[in-house]
């Protein structure tokens, strides 16, 4: 099993680097996961990780990529909530680079 | 996005030089005891795998004889090499159809034929090794079971069928690919390939109608597990989760409503998908669909219809019938199953639906046959209706149309590239590499006809175009369902809708 190491710790992962553990998440390994995936978080970043785990401690699945963009917009300002917006966010795509970040498992399926 | 080597388009499909192994590298990422054993294949490879994998060829071969007449009958005449999109993309040669075949036939000829058994050497037969597993699980998951090679094959052999079988062998020996299993393993627990448990899908949906009300001032229901609704309609999860899906969803919803048909969503057959069909296991296949002739029943729905996703309309008209049918507590009057295109296009044609086309004029639209549509299965009652079906719903909604090269839509058409359970971030390589000779396509309409949209009815090429469309510098919106024309168009009115 992949892993990787912060602070002492050993964080295990599955093969493309998403969290096994959910519980395992904290701000250091989320500033971790973001520079794997070379995106520098910013305040907006923290917005979408932060509701990503809301979302997904409710409803264990990431949302619709249209309830997290009506989300976004709600609280960065109407012209941030859509697509185009978290994808210059997140180049990798908000489900599943985003969700990487978050810790949250990967979306699978057609997506 | 991350950094790939992206083949150069020219102005037409060419003929690539060939490069020996060069997709050899590409190692899926395989299954684990968790994904395996609840399907009922081997947590790990067993012990004795290579009598095991012999002796399960064996038990192909009696079941199927159509395996065994694909690996007596090719005479290498060489018409499928150059027909593979894998091929096309990467140039190596045990993409070309025949040769990845050739890795099959050469351990059938060593274990089942008097020449191979006798004098491997002069027949090319191989022994199933180690070395022959390697290329099995690394080519056979280059294969998106497009069946294009086919189509060119003068003796119709389905190397799709072969690719099946190989993947059937492979995971009774305990080798299985992680994105199918995985995929397949939330079908039977959660209810659908993504894992959306139902409140997240009743939220999801309900999210939905406020956006359509917000959007249309229409109260457009999209109900779920309702008794008694005159349709249940099965909708791939992607359309509940994704960009561009989700907007074909809305299309769905609004011709319900529009047309005053009552439906229903299931929340345990969330899922019109059947990755048990990529894996080529005929009880994963029945399982899965199951599901959906029980919610059926259940629901006691009058018709099914199928939403926009490619090999599920496959599974669905060529194999529902004979899997989980007879599906006798339905309406003998329509179609079963009914696919979305037919069912709107048909109210369309009836006066039930109204378009308003300016809504699309912004756009200049091409049609992408998908794969499994194509060439697996038909819509409507006359031949070739679904090649007509999904062009006269697009005609109807937008002013702008027009086709790519005829060599490469209809039966001819190229696989998106991410087909087949390949939809998977570490195949990634191949899957730029396997779009060539469709972009290569749809960029000739674009530039001649001035296209700038990629409409389609499958939910496997809409994440594989939107994701993989920029590479080759083409944005990622280009790309939607025919049902998002259709959600565009259609024209709401006063209609109250009935659910």
């Amino acid at each position: 099993m992949p892993s990787f190491e912060l602070s002492g710790k050993t964080y295990e992962t599955d093969e493309d680097g998403y969290l096994i553990n959910l519980a395992d998440w904290n701000e250091e390994v989320a500033h971790y996961l973001a520079k794997t995936e070379s995106v520098e978080m910013t305040e907006s970043h923290w917005e979408v990780v932060n509701f990503l785990r809301e979302y997904y401690d409710e409803y264990k699945i990431a949302p619709m990529i249209r309830i997290l963009t009506k989300a976004i917009g709600k609280k960065l300002g109407k012209e941030k909530g859509n697509t185009k917006y978290l994808y210059d966010l997140y180049p990798g795509g908000p489900a599943k680079q985003a969700c990487k970040i978050a810790g949250l498992p990967k979306p699978t399926g057609c997506v | 996005m991350a950094n790939h080597d992206v083949p150069e388009v020219k102005e037409d499909i060419e003929t690539p030089e060939l490069h020996e192994g060069a997709t050899a590298h590409l190692a899926i990422f395989p299954a684990q005891e968790k994904h395996m054993v609840p399907l009922g294949f081997p947590g790990a490879r067993v012990e004795n795998w290579q009598q095991a994998g012999v002796d399960k060829l064996k038990d192909l071969l009696e079941k199927y004889r159509s395996l065994q007449v694909y690996l007596d009958i090719c005479v290498k005449c060489g018409s499928c090499t150059d027909k593979c999109h894998y091929f096309l993309g990467t140039g190596d040669p045990n993409n070309m159809p025949v040769q990845r075949a050739e890795l099959m036939r050469s351990v059938y000829r060593r274990y089942f034929t008097p020449s191979g058994k006798f004098f491997p050497q002069l027949v090319n037969a191989r022994d199933f090794d180690e070395e022959t597993l390697k290329k099995w699980v690394t080519y056979f998951h280059q294969c998106s079971q497009c069946r294009r090679c086919s189509v060119f094959c003068p003796y119709g052999i389905d190397t799709a069928e072969i690719t099946m079988a190989a993947r059937e062998i492979m995971d009774a020996i305990g080798v299985g690919h992680k994105y199918s299993q995985e995929i397949i393993g939330k079908v039977h627990t959660i209810g659908n390939n993504l894992g959306i448990p139902k409140p997240a899908l009743n939220g999801t949906l309900r999210f939905m109608e406020d956006e359509i009300l917000d959007a249309t001032g229409q109260e457009v229901r999209l109900p779920v597990d309702v008794k008694g609704a005159e349709v249940l309609m099965v909708a791939p999860s992607a359309d509940f989760f994704s960009a561009p899906h989700v907007e074909s969803l809305m299309g769905y919803a609004k011709v319900f409503h529009a047309a005053g048909v009552s439906y229903s969503f299931s929340s345990i057959a969330s899922e019109a998908a059947n990755f048990g069909m990529f894996i080529g296991s005929y009880e994963q296949k029945r399982k899965i669909a199951s599901r959906i002739a029980e919610q059926a029943r259940e629901l006691g729905v009058k018709r099914i219809v199928v939403g926009e996703c490619g090999h599920a309309w496959r599974v669905a008209y060529s194999f529902w019938n004979t899997l989980v049918g007879p599906f006798d507590t339905l309406d003998p009057r329509y179609p079963v199953p009914q696919h979305i295109c037919e069912f709107t296009n048909d109210l369309y044609k009836r006066g039930g639906l109204t378009f308003d086309k300016e809504t699309n004029d912004d756009k200049v639209v091409t049609f992408h046959d998908s794969c499994n549509v194509a060439r697996a299965s038909r819509m409507g009652d006359t031949p070739g209706g679904q090649f007509t079906i999904p062009r006269d719903l697009i005609r109807a909604t937008c002013n702008h149309y027009a086709d790519m090269d005829a060599d490469t839509i209809h039966e001819k058409t190229f696989c998106c590239g991410g087909g087949g359970g390949l939809l998977t971030d570490e195949l990634m390589d191949l899957r730029i590499k396997g779009m060539l000779p469709r972009v290569t396509a749809l960029k000739q309409v674009m530039k001649h006809d001035k296209v700038n949209f990629l409409a389609l009815i499958c939910a496997i090429c809409k994440a594989q175009f939107s994701k993989v469309l920029p590479y080759y510098d083409i944005p990622m919106d280009t790309v939607g369902g025919v049902h998002q024309l259709v959600n565009n168009a259609i024209v709401l009115g006063k209609n109250k809708g009935v659910v």
